[in-house]
């Protein structure tokens, strides 16, 4: 082990153990503070693990098709487990279980996209990738059309996409590791980079392959095992356990509050019901479509995942590794239903919502509950397991990002644009780690600097930057004899930039005068309109409150008004702030006053823009060499002639 | 490693790469229209039709969880009849013509 590895080696334990002291100063954490160490011992363990594997993966780790491919040993089964690492993100485990606690149906609607997103990458992507790709998006384009510029294009698209899902999963990882154990924002999110560094620099894509696998593993064991415990009561009967949920009153009650007036005519088992059928969550189908298009497009875009084809060894095994990834992600996904409903029932969306009310806490909530509940010993040492796995979640989606745009700085930039690909091995793999020590640094900076932003909508933008930039111009180069650098240039830039100005001026962003009218709303309440009755405002509503409690005799009644007070205080403190926050304000980032669209998801417009504008580009530029080597790569991405062969140990 | 040079033109050409490439392509795309026409439905019969969706069909389960379910079951199914055919078919064509790809033209 060489000097410096063992040094950050040791920083990355001692974080471990500044973990623990932090931990005593949580509040409101999920985990109770008598079982703190266990829990840390459980994060200890894992963490160990991944680092004793990034130690081993280090020593192998010297050439740059060992940094960047893992040397094309990987097998395909163990790509497959790598794959689902890789994209099962904190979003989707804790995210989809947390929606379908809420909502249901519609939750589990997101589900499916996200597997036949797969069916793109197996048909149209992987086995061509791999035949005719090196180490990154940019060596695809660079086949055929101009090196320099298809490199640049390709590294400024894969380190856009790889920032914005970075960010998100950055400042998702801080949020729950606090949630949960109660560690300090900014001390998460170093840990989970300063984590996330140490596997990339070290151990390269080797390490980040061993860490996915570990974590895809664990991440299964655990829904299995949390799904065994909901789903066992009912005999393992789908019916069954289905009715348990639409009878359950925590069900009816919560689809009871979402649909909020129309409610109010359902019988309870109506209500419950409900819960199984769509519409409580997804309102707009244009935007459904829109989200939909990104999906199925996009993964097969996103540059960490294209880059996992490069690691093994032939085009058959990549094809092996999708399948294997397929039935994994997709299998995890019908869990998800399970632990989603379970959660409803066991737990319940008010519990739920209480510490976050995007439902994230859904799955580890249910986790406790079927230990034997906050107070017991096996509750929490559950809670703690689907923390740590949670945690392993984060740092693997991570530190594959780390890697995707590390190779794309390094690689296409340094490498191919800057030192016109005549840089020595030493040279590659020493920019190779700088790049990742740099894009690490500045991914820690930018989550801890984006601390209570709203990033939920970056994993969407990056799914329809990457469908409208990256995967026309990878499909177009692949399957359309007449494309070219002209095309691929203009189509990377304008499908992003058109998938980024769709969202600026999208409800996305936040829009100071509606925010100050709901808080006025709130506080003020609403006028009688469209022969809807008018709505007391909660000043309104805490003055008659107060008179009631000065009036009110039996202690039951009082503890009720008690608790609305204390509840209807804090929506009055929660809007107060509102109002203070965007006091003076008029107007979004871009300078808009309302949005001007209402799609969320630009799938719809920037996707159909991006192919476009590869083929015009195309049709308006000559481009000899794109012609010319169209028989050869269009050979070669067929038949895996001269592919890239794998290192031999 | 240096890679021997060779006549692509004529390995494209050549009747059995134009016999993978017809076969594989028709296949292909054919497969990706399919899956996703089958999956947009999902979104567009949840929006619009969303009482056949409500239909209950076993106890509790509706038409609608069905046909989610049934998502997953045809996305795999488009997986293995993809990775049944590539490997019985268009592996042994690739393999014969990599086998003579030297020859071919030069």
């Amino acid at each position: 082990m060489t000097g410096p590895m063992k040094k950050l080696l040791s920083a990355g334990l001692g974080l471990g153990t500044a973990l623990a002291s932090f931990g005593a100063f949580a509040a409101e954490a999920g985990v109770g503070d008598s079982h703190r160490t266990m829990t840390f011992l459980v994060f200890a363990a894992i963490i160990g693990v991944t680092l004793y594997i990034t130690y081993w993966a280090a020593k192998q780790t010297h050439s740059t098709s060992e940094f960047y491919a893992a040397g094309r040993s990987v097998s395909g089964v163990q790509n497959g487990w790598a794959i689902a690492g890789d994209y099962l993100s904190a979003a989707s485990f804790l995210g989809i279980a947390g929606l379908i606690s809420l909502y249901g149906y519609d939750g589990f609607m997101y589900s499916v996209g996200f597997l036949v997103a797969y069916i793109t990458v197996l048909l149209v992507i992987a086995e061509p990738c791999r035949n005719i790709g090196k180490y990154t998006l940019g060596d695809i384009l660079a086949f055929r059309n101009n090196p320099k510029a298809s490199k640049t294009v390709a590294a400024l698209s894969t380190i856009t996409v790889s920032t914005f899902y970075l960010i998100a999963q950055m400042v998702g990882g801080g949020v729950l590791i606090k949630t949960l154990v109660g560690i300090d924002y900014e001390v998460s999110v170093a840990v989970v980079g300063v984590l996330m560094l140490s596997y990339v620099v070290f151990g390269g894509m080797k390490a980040t392959t061993w860490v996915q696998i570990v974590k895809a593993v664990l991440l299964v064991a655990a829904s299995i095992l949390l799904v065994m415990f909901v789903w066992a009561p009912y005999g393992f009967s789908l019916p069954s356990f289905l009715q348990g949920v639409v009878d359950d009153p925590k069900v009816q009650a919560q689809v009871a509050k979402v649909l909020g007036d129309s409610a109010a005519n359902m019988t309870p088992e109506q209500l419950g019901q409900r819960f199984l059928e769509p519409g409580l969550l997804l309102k707009d189908p244009l935007d459904q479509l829109s989200l939909g298009l990104a999906l199925v497009l996009g993964t097969a875009g996103l540059p960490h995942i294209l880059m996992r084809f490069f690691t093994v060894p032939t085009a058959q095994e990549a094809r092996k590794s999708v399948i294997w990834a397929m039935g994994i992600i997709g299998g995890f996904y019908v869990l998800t239903l399970f632990l989603g409903m379970g959660a409803a029932t066991l737990v319940g969306a008010g519990k739920i919502t209480a510490l976050d009310k995007g439902g994230n806490m859904a799955a580890p909530l249910l986790a406790q509950f079927v230990g034997g509940g906050p107070d017991s010993m096996l509750g929490n040492f559950f809670l703690a397991f689907v923390a740590a796995v949670a945690f392993a979640t984060i740092v693997a989606v991570v530190a594959g990002l780390v890697l995707a745009s590390a190779s794309a700085m390094a690689h296409d930039i340094y490498v191919g644009v800057i030192r016109g690909d005549h840089a020595t091995p030493e040279e590659q793999v020493r920019a190779a780690r700088v790049s990742s020590i740099i894009v690490g640094v500045v991914s820690i900076i930018l989550g801890i600097l984006s601390k209570g932003q709203n990033v939920a909508h970056l994993v969407g933008l990056a799914f329809a930057v990457a469908a409208s930039s990256n995967l026309p111009a990878v499909v177009l180069t692949l399957y359309w004899k007449r494309c070219n650098t002209g095309g691929v240039v203009a189509g990377m830039l304008v499908g992003a930039i058109t998938a980024i100005a769709v969202v600026m001026v999208s409800p996305n962003m936040t829009y100071p005068l509606a925010k100050i009218a709901d808080a006025n709303k709130v506080l003020n309440g609403e006028p009688a309109k469209d022969g809807k009755p008018a709505k007391p405002g909660a000043l309104e509503k805490l003055t008659g409150l107060q008179a009631k409690l000065a009036t009110a005799i039996e202690g039951a009644d009082k503890e009720k008004l008690t608790k609305d007070i204390a509840a209807t205080e804090k929506a009055i403190k929660g809007a107060q702030d509102e109002l203070k926050k965007f006091e003076g304000q008029t107007t979004s980032i871009v300078g808009l006053e309302k949005p001007l669209i209402k799609l969320k998801n630009p799938g719809i417009i920037s996707i159909p823009v991006g192919f476009l504008m590869v083929i015009i580009g195309s049709l308006l530029y000559r481009d000899k060499r794109a012609e010319e080597m169209w028989d050869e790569l269009y050979v070669r991405q067929n038949t895996g002639i001269h592919a890239e062969g794998a290192v031999a140990h | 490693m240096s890679k021997p040079q060779m006549n692509w033109a004529a390995i494209d050409a050549d009747p059995r790469f134009q016999a993978l490439h017809k076969k594989k392509s028709g296949f292909l795309w054919g497969l990706m229209i399919f899956s996703m026409v089958y999956y947009f439905l999902l979104p567009i019969m949840a929006a619009y039709f969303k009482s056949v969706f409500d239909t209950k069909i076993w106890g509790p389960i509706n038409f609608g969880l069905l046909f989610a379910l049934s998502e997953f079951v045809v996305a795999w199914g488009i997986a293995i009849i993809y990775a049944k055919r590539a490997n019985r078919e268009f592996d042994a064509m690739a393999e014969e013509i990599v086998k003579d790809a030297h020859k071919i033209g030069g």
